[in-house]
């Protein structure tokens, strides 16, 4: 018997697709990580310019005009990282996951797509952004002569690293949906690793507290996705691996355990 | 065609599915029976993969389910529970699922016309009352044209008209050649539907059988009988095997004798008889003969809740 209609990964990332599309969820978080990094890509460089006849000499010398204009950053990652979490826990909660792991029964190839889809969205979109967002934010400190080019050192590095860092989170928060299985406990370890253990680690005397404090996923991302990094900070290549560890690790995890669970 | 072959799931100390052995063949519609908690669902999920047995095997047109290329031609499922985002709609859905081994969109359209849900596909699953869920779930089965079709408690929430689209929809496709495998913890249900039946009780096999035999070796002999003199044959009916009652009618109903058995005797005894019938105990009665000692959860008398004494 011939079988024209085999599972391959090219047809279930197209699956993949038709699925992220057909979700108002994600349609939305999507809109609201583009449109958060746009906004304050204005509003921030507004503040500081406003600011700057103010400014002492040594706030001044620490300024740079490639962050403010990238401080949306802070909440896209968010709204990415948590579509990444609902996009496989929305499975599970639902039992739509029975049913594409009945028509991918091998398991695995749902799990790659899933993640490719992902991500190639987010990165495209948010590549997008970020030099959007980069260039809004230079058209405002250009009234000050206070503009970065995108060829001056490290610039390049930091708008693109930032793209790349935000998808990552949203690899990362699609690693703990399909690792904890439940949207709750997921978002709340999300949260806790963005957002919580910078702060207890910033507890922590300086002396361990901050050695290990720069490999979170926060301040290893920032090693990469700005400009100047402190002196305490990961380099900016440790910084890319460090981050892409966390949903390296993490994917591979959620791929063992989807294998050996039951759905 | 499905064989299972020494099944067992063990959830923590509990055993689900017990040793369970059994095919079902294509052609007909095989009816599995058990009352709930029997361990229905878990094994049709373990025909379909998404639970790992704990020991024994199970294959479908001779593979692990898994193992096949063409997965959706192979199996259409409908599970108990439902097995659709409520956020997609019902369009959306089938054509994600069809994607992912290359159907054309074309037999989208097919399935949701073939189940009757054209006027909603492209509204939200979330919003679909039980029926049309139903409905999509069944859509999803038969997306994929497939060889083989298992449904846990299809009839769940339809109204009659749609249960008897299902009966006729399950009975054509076994007409087609194909293996239908219907669970239901209704044996009235089954006896308009199934030819063939696997009952299960606390995981284990009960019966494999037909439907006619099944229904046969549960009743035993119970025959009804009408006479002009009762009382002389209810005398020489009674020995210690047979049980012999009033119906309000005036007729007598016999229990562990044969028509012909009882015609002899009254023959013998020169009773007249009116009227000598074959009785069956009903489906419903035979399926709870069967399986009374294989509820998992049994209903018993309310509590006294009135004043102490």
């Amino acid at each position: 018997m011939t079988t024209p209609y085999r599972v391959t990964l090219p047809r279930v990332i197209r699956s993949e697709w038709t699925k992220l599309r057909s979700l108002r969820s994600t349609v939305w978080s999507l809109a609201l990580a583009v449109l958060l990094l746009l906004l304050l890509s204005l509003l921030i460089p507004l503040a500081v310019v406003a600011q700057l006849s103010q400014m002492k000499a040594g706030d001044l010398a620490r300024l740079e005009a490639v962050g403010p204009s990238l401080a949306g950053s802070l909440f896209a990652q968010l709204a990415i990282g948590v579509l990444g979490v609902l996009l496989i826990s929305g499975e599970y909660s639902t039992g739509m996951i029975r049913a594409t792991l009945a028509a991918v029964p091998r398991r695995l190839p749902a799990l790659w797509a899933k993640a490719i889809v992902f991500a190639a969205t987010v990165l495209v979109l948010m590549t997008a952004s970020c030099l959007g967002a980069f260039f809004i934010g230079q058209s405002v400190f250009a009234s000050k002569d206070f503009e970065s080019g995108f060829s001056d050192p490290g610039v390049a590095r930091a708008v693109l690293g930032t793209a790349f860092y935000i998808t990552s989170v949203g690899l990362l928060g699609m690693a703990l949906g399909a690792l904890l299985r439940h949207t709750a406990g997921a978002l709340a370890a999300l949260f806790g690793m963005l957002l919580v253990l910078p702060i207890v680690f910033g507890l922590l005397p300086q002396s361990y507290g901050g050695s290990l404090a720069k490999y979170l996923p926060i301040h290893a991302g920032e090693a990469f996705a700005s400009v100047r990094g402190t002196p305490e900070a990961l380099s900016p290549l440790t910084g890319l691996l460090v981050v892409c560890l966390y949903w390296v690790i993490g994917l591979a995890l959620a791929a063992f355990l989807l294998k050996k669970r039951d759905a | 065609m499905i064989d299972v072959h020494n099944l067992t799931k063990q959830y923590g100390a509990k055993r689900a599915v017990d040793g369970l052995t059994f095919s079902v063949q294509p052609g007909v519609v095989t009816g599995f029976l058990g009352p709930n908690g029997a361990g229905k669902s878990t094994t049709m999920r373990m025909i379909v993969g998404l639970d790992h047995p704990t020991a024994g095997s199970v294959t479908v047109n001779g593979k692990p389910y898994a193992q096949h290329a063409a997965p959706l031609q192979q199996v259409g499922a409908l599970l108990e529970a439902r097995a659709v985002h409520t956020g997609r709609s019902a369009y959306q859905h089938l054509l994600a699922l069809s994607q992912t081994c290359g159907l054309p969109r074309s037999r989208v359209d097919e399935v949701i016309e073939a189940v009757g849900l054209q006027g909603v596909a492209r509204k939200r699953a979330g919003g679909f009352s039980l029926g049309m869920g139903q409905r999509l779930g069944i859509a999803t089965a038969l997306l994929g044209d497939p060889r083989t079709l298992i449904l846990d408690e299809p009839v769940n929430g339809l109204d009659p008209e749609g249960i008897r689209w299902i009966r006729d929809l399950l009975k054509s496709l076994a007409a087609d050649g194909r293996t239908v495998f219907v669970s239901s913890h209704l044996m009235s249900e089954m006896a308009l539907t199934a030819d063939h039946l696997i009952v299960i009780g606390k995981g284990k096999l009960i019966a494999d059988t037909t439907v006619a035999a099944f229904i046969a070796t549960a009743s035993g002999s119970l025959v009804r009988v009408r006479t002009t003199d009762p009382q002389a044959l209810r005398q020489a009916l009674s020995t210690s095997d047979v049980a012999v009652r009033d119906l309000p009618d005036g007729a007598l109903e016999v229990s562990g004798l044969t028509t012909d058995a009882v015609g002899i005797i009254a023959a013998e005894k020169q009773i007249v008889l009116l009227e000598l019938t074959p009785l069956q105990a009903s489906l419903e009665e035979a399926f709870m003969d069967l399986t009374r000692d294989a509820v998992e959860f049994h209903a018993t008398a309310a509590p006294h809740t009135g004043a102490p004494s």
